[in-house]
């Protein structure tokens, strides 16, 4: 199914204006802007229960609701710096579905009172980022975007901003510093965007696939948005598969599907004739689950991930089968936190960089039991002690692997004492 | 005002346009793109003019080239490919790729062809991990996307711009 998201799929050159338009496009817009107030939309949004489709899930209309009143001007920052490995929704909503996008941007602003949004894209995206440049001034030309629109008072301008290569940017309050034309660093929260974000003034920053699911959830309906997913994580997700799987790709199904449906029914299953072996559901961030018939069974939504040991984040779902071994994945999940570690916390700065030499020399079969045991250590030191979560991630894989699949380290890091067998079993 | 706003002095004002009058500074990572366009890396005499359009100091916009990673502070090849190695690419070949490449082009990670064409470098993920292997050639004026390659098609790829002039 591709109801909302991926509608490109369905009908051919909706990333053509006129084709947009033909579907009803900026018609919600155009009706917000002269016929609702502001807070209307949010109510809308709000209702949907449509949650933050970047990774946290945090509700979007409670999100816009927190924005600070009595500061102005306030902003609208989209998050298209889509970075995690195993994510590449955000690319092709905007290469493909870009109108829509462009749509829920402008109605956030419109809910808000923003009269500037930026776009900040990774700077690989340089060319999507020129195709946005010119769908932009298109709509200024079609009289969508810019001053006095549909001869009311309200006015919105949306500008690009193109990254240069950091991961951290993703995260909210980096990619505002980066947008200030600074280090992209997580900034001390509270307080949050929607109180102190760009320029210190009132910011909503959303992710591209949060966005995009606005314009029909305002035209159509919270109900009809709500007639997807579950009650606790309603609408459609894009699920992005990737890995040892047959049909890599974008798939958007209804949040609540099975793993099993995603990675066997959409995802032709495992190549050869090896097995499934682990599933990481949220990128390199992500904890490894045991793809045991109970995980496979387990819907992918935000409540019921957790039941399996991981959590649902981007929907970035990397299929590991059975000839892989983790001390060879998670030297390789390391080496990307420590390479994206932005240095500002030690714990993080440091420890990744440890982790990333004893991982390589596990991998490297150089190590002994207590090396194991030392990058346990070693990771639950970074746990919990970060400005932002990008510490925390370098550390799910590390513990989820030598926790759930123990023998893969025991066959790497001969012999295993004992004594310090028990240290690593303990919690 | 200085060299590189007198030679891109219209780009550089509508850059500045959109942010705020009292926040130039946002306008430094596309004013890097632009001096990069020159030599393929920014020049300390470019830094100076940056931190002079933008009224910050030049160590402030040196401090940016060093934290992201698609600005240069010294020369490379005319193209750089960039291969993503990341733990989904890598399921899909990459870590083979990006050897036989390496290989074949008689360098290692992070190093130049002796005609200078070519630096092929390995980088962290690129959002294209369902056509593994994939790199992205990023060269002075722009950033292209090559995915579901072969160590052929990219071979292909680097005999064009060999043939090209180079």
């Amino acid at each position: 199914m591709n109801e909302i998201l991926l509608r490109h799929r369905e009908i051919p050159n909706l990333d053509q204006l006129p084709i947009y338009r033909q579907n009803k496009g900026f018609v919600t817009f155009q009706r917000a802007v002269t016929s609702m107030k502001p807070d209307e939309v949010t109510e809308i949004v709000k209702a949907s229960g449509l949650r933050g489709r970047g990774g946290a899930g945090f509700p979007t209309g409670m999100k816009w609701s927190f924005i600070d009143e009595n500061n102005w001007p306030h902003y609208v920052t989209a998050n298209a710096d889509e970075s995690e490995p195993g994510t590449f929704k955000d690319r092709e909503i905007m290469e493909s579905n870009p109108f829509q996008f462009l749509e829920g941007v402008m109605l956030c602003a419109y809910a808000i009172g923003a009269k500037v949004a930026y776009v900040y894209l990774r700077g690989e995206f340089w060319q999507l980022a020129a195709e946005l440049d010119k769908h932009i001034e298109y709509l200024e030309r079609e009289g969508l975007l810019g001053e006095k629109l549909f001869d009311t008072e309200y006015g919105l301008r949306i500008y690009t901003h193109i990254g240069a290569g950091a991961y951290i940017c993703g995260e909210e309050t980096a990619m505002l510093e980066s947008l200030e034309g600074k280090l992209g660093q997580p900034r001390l929260r509270p307080p949050f965007p929607p109180s102190f974000g760009l320029y210190g003034k009132p910011t909503v920053v959303n992710n591209v696939e949060t966005l995009t699911s606005v314009p029909l959830i305002v035209e159509r309906g919270a109900d009809w948005f709500r007639g997807f997913g579950t009650e606790k994580s309603p609408g459609t997700k894009i699920f992005s598969l990737s890995g040892n799987v047959e049909r890599p790709g974008n798939y958007e199904l209804p949040l609540g599907a099975t793993f099993r449906e995603l990675i066997f029914t959409h995802g032709g299953g495992i190549p050869g004739d090896r097995k499934i072996k682990a599933i990481m559901p949220a990128g390199a961030s992500s904890s490894l689950i045991v793809a045991d018939e109970k995980a496979l069974d387990a819907p992918m939504d935000y409540e019921n991930v957790p039941s399996v040991g991981a959590m649902l984040g981007s929907a970035s779902i990397i299929v590991i089968d059975d000839s892989v071994s983790m001390d060879w994945l998670i030297k390789k999940t390391v080496r990307f936190f420590a390479h994206e570690s932005c240095g500002k916390c030690t714990p993080c700065r440091e420890g990744t960089y440890w982790m990333k030499h004893i991982t390589e020399r596990i991998c490297g079969g150089g190590a002994n039991w207590e090396d194991v045991i030392l990058l346990n250590e070693v990771a639950t030191g970074i746990k919990g002690k970060c400005l932002c979560a990008l510490g925390d991630f370098a550390t799910e894989a590390v513990t989820s692997s030598i926790e759930r699949f123990r023998a893969d380290f025991e066959a790497k890091a001969q012999p295993a004492p004992v004594s310090i067998e028990t240290k690593v079993g303990a919690k | 005002m200085n060299a590189l706003h007198q030679r891109y002095g219209e780009e550089i004002e509508g850059v500045l346009s959109k942010y705020p009058a009292d926040q130039k500074r946002s306008a430094v990572m596309p004013l890097l793109y632009i001096a990069q366009r020159e030599h393929g890396y920014v020049t300390r005499e470019q830094l100076d003019q940056i931190g002079e359009i933008l009224g910050i100091s030049s160590t402030d916009v040196a401090s940016i080239v060093g934290f992201y990673t698609l600005y240069h502070d010294g020369p490379g090849g005319k193209y750089r490919i960039q291969v993503c190695n990341d733990l989904p690419c890598a399921l899909r070949g990459a870590d083979e790729f990006l050897d036989q490449l390496c290989e074949r082009l008689q360098v290692r990670p992070g190093g130049t062809t002796a005609d200078g064409i070519v630096t092929v470098e390995d980088v962290m993920c690129l959002a294209a991990c369902h056509r593994a292997p994939m790199f992205q050639v990023q060269s002075r004026t722009e950033i292209t996307y090559h995915e579901d390659q072969t160590v052929d098609s990219a071979m292909l790829l680097v005999q064009g711009w060999r043939q090209g002039n180079g």
